[in-house]
């Protein structure tokens, strides 16, 4: 299969890799999103830390992805955008903007819906932890 | 020095045709291009010329008898016409009635044995699918234990084309002998690598394929036992009653030339090629494994092809794996890189995990393979590796001791 530029450059340098502690550590961490979707027997998951504010602002964000080419620019790409952003700018996003901007072909299409539920799945626990009604439906689109 | 990339190490796909063959072709399809079947002019002697030879090349290169090749369009063609063929010849019953007998095959063996094999289920065939363990070999006592009175053939591969593996073919042979079961066998990936001797091995029907020993694509033989027993076929082709009636349809002699000349090449240096490639295959997983860790060879250590090597490296998705050695030319038992979002099925079979098996690697060399292909390969992929580890938080949650099967994942 034939990546576009833009995937072939987020592979080579992703940019945000890392997290903001150990599974253990971030579970207690109230500034600490954590975002998990995906499973490894169907060869994609994705791990997005948010760090947030008080104020609701996304400070930083971190990832970690084991799956295809697709799969880590999503969630590379993912950061980047989310960053600095207040949390409902970021649950805005739609994995069809993710789709556009790497010129995903429609087989690589689920890994933009994984970048999506991780960005979502990431501030809900953010705002569990921080006692704040949940804005958005619990869980995404099944795909 | 550093080798010239890209490398080709997807030999188990399909391999370059060696420049002997090209050449020993060439001159079939602008002098010598006569129908092998035209009995009355030069330019028909010559192509069926062409084509006896082969046929003897072919036939010299399993032990066979020249009569007993087929010639057909690959091994695709040649499984089908050996287990439909047969099944349909030697069925307990008619076509519409159930229990029209009974095959034993394996749930890894190709494509082209699988599916052939549910179509006769469907009409009214019974078909056993065999298990192997993990080590992907099917033994003798496994078909031993499936064989039924109604048992009326066998397909077997001799060697897997994702694993490498190498199944009890001959003592599987001899015990359907012992019952007078039809044994077939895919041996696209054996044949012209090792051995082979219908006789010693006791073999019904094998098929094999020209693209598979360095020789053209599009061009693969059957063969089909004359004696102890006669073994018939019933056609899929109706048409002119070429090939003992078995294959009709005017020979592709160019085709032909070409894959009798890679059997005769691969009978002269089927040893020295053997040797070389175990050696660098053997270079190529010791040293994997010694710089990476959690790396695992698929299939049995030892009963294995000389040039395939099916390597899973943990917490590494291979499709994103190919990505970073893009300079090497080889394939991935992960979902990703096939039609079906399910990863490989042979790897599943021998109860690799999803997950390991998302993560595997098939590096299959050849016959042009050197060792600083194999050096450069192991440098790459261990860099790869190691780049994609450091971004997978699978490997994060390993080096935090916690165990990955026992997590909950939102499966989709
Ligand atoms: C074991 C096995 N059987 C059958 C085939 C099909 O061969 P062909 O491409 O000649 O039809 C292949 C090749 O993909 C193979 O490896």
């Amino acid at each position: 299969m034939a990546y576009s530029d833009k995937v072939i450059e987020h592979y080579q340098n992703p940019r945000n890799v890392g997290s903001f502690g150990s599974s253990k550590e971030v579970q207690t961490r109230t500034d600490v999103g954590v975002g998990i979707v995906g499973a490894p027997e169907c060869g994609d998951v994705m791990q997005l830390h948010i760090k947030v504010s008080p104020q609701g602002i996304i400070e930083d964000a971190k990832f970690k992805c084991f799956g295809c080419g697709s799969a880590i620019a999503s969630s590379s790409l993912a950061t980047e955008w989310i960053k600095g952003k207040s949390v409902d700018e970021a649950l805005s996003i739609k994995n069809t903007q993710i789709v556009e901007e790497l010129s995903l072909p429609p087989v690589k299409i689920h890994c933009s819906v994984l970048a999506e539920d991780s960005i979502r799945t990431a501030i809900e626990d953010w705002k569990k932890k921080n006692g704040i009604a949940s804005t958005t439906q619990a869980t995404a689109a099944a795909h | 020095m550093a080798p010239k990339l890209p490398i080709y190490m997807d030999n188990a796909a399909t391999g370059r045709c060696d420049p002997r063959v090209v050449e020993a072709m060439l001159p079939y399809f602008t002098e010598k291009y006569g129908n092998s079947s035209s009995r009355n002019h030069k330019f028909g002697w010559e192509g069926e010329e062409g084509v006896e030879t082969a046929r003897e090349q072919a036939a010299a290169l399993i032990g066979a008898n020249a009569k007993e090749i087929i010639w057909t369009s690959g091994a695709t063609e040649g499984n089908n016409l050996a287990i439909k063929g047969a099944a349909h010849m030697y069925a307990k019953a008619p076509e519409g009635q159930p229990n029209r007998g009974h095959i034993i095959t394996a749930v890894h063996e190709h494509k082209a044995v699988l599916d052939p094999c549910k179509r006769l289920q469907r009409e009214g065939f019974e078909v056993t699918f065999l298990e192997p363990k993990a080590d992907g070999i099917i033994t003798a006592a496994m078909v031993k234990a499936a064989m039924r009175p109604d048992t009326i053939l066998v397909s077997i591969m001799w060697a897997n084309n994702e694993i490498g593996t190498i199944n009890e073919v001959p003592e599987i042979g001899k015990l359907c002998h012992e019952r007078e079961v039809i044994f077939h066998t895919d041996a696209t990936q054996w044949v012209g690598k090792m051995p082979t001797d219908v006789e010693r091995d006791n073999i019904d029907l094998l098929s094999w394929s020209g693209h598979k020993i360095y020789g053209p694509k599009g061009v693969g033989a059957l063969y089909v036992r004359r004696r102890k027993p006669r073994v018939r076929l019933e056609a899929i082709f109706d048409g002119g009653g070429h090939e003992r009636g078995m294959r009709s349809g005017t020979l592709n002699v160019t085709g032909i030339v070409g894959f009798g000349k890679a059997c005769e090449l691969c009978k002269a240096e089927m040893d020295r090629d053997g040797e070389r490639l175990l050696k660098l295959r053997r270079k190529l997983e010791t040293e994997l494994a010694k710089r990476i860790e959690v790396t695992q060879v698929n299939g049995h250590a030892d009963k294995r092809l000389p040039n395939i090597a099916n390597i899973s490296f943990g917490f590494v998705e291979g499709e994103s794996l190919l990505m970073g050695i893009k300079d090497i030319a080889c394939s991935s038992g992960s979902a990703c890189t096939s039609a079906s979002l399910e990863p490989s099925y042979v790897l599943k079979s021998l109860g690799v995990g999803d997950e390991l098996a998302h993560s595997s690697l098939r590096l299959s060399l050849g016959r042009w393979t050197t060792e600083e292909e194999v050096d450069y390969a192991i440098e790459k992929i261990t860099k790869a590796v190691h780049h994609l580890r450091q971004m997978s938080p699978l490997f994060d949650l390993y080096k935090e001791g916690v165990d990955i099967s026992k997590i909950e994942w939102q499966t989709h």
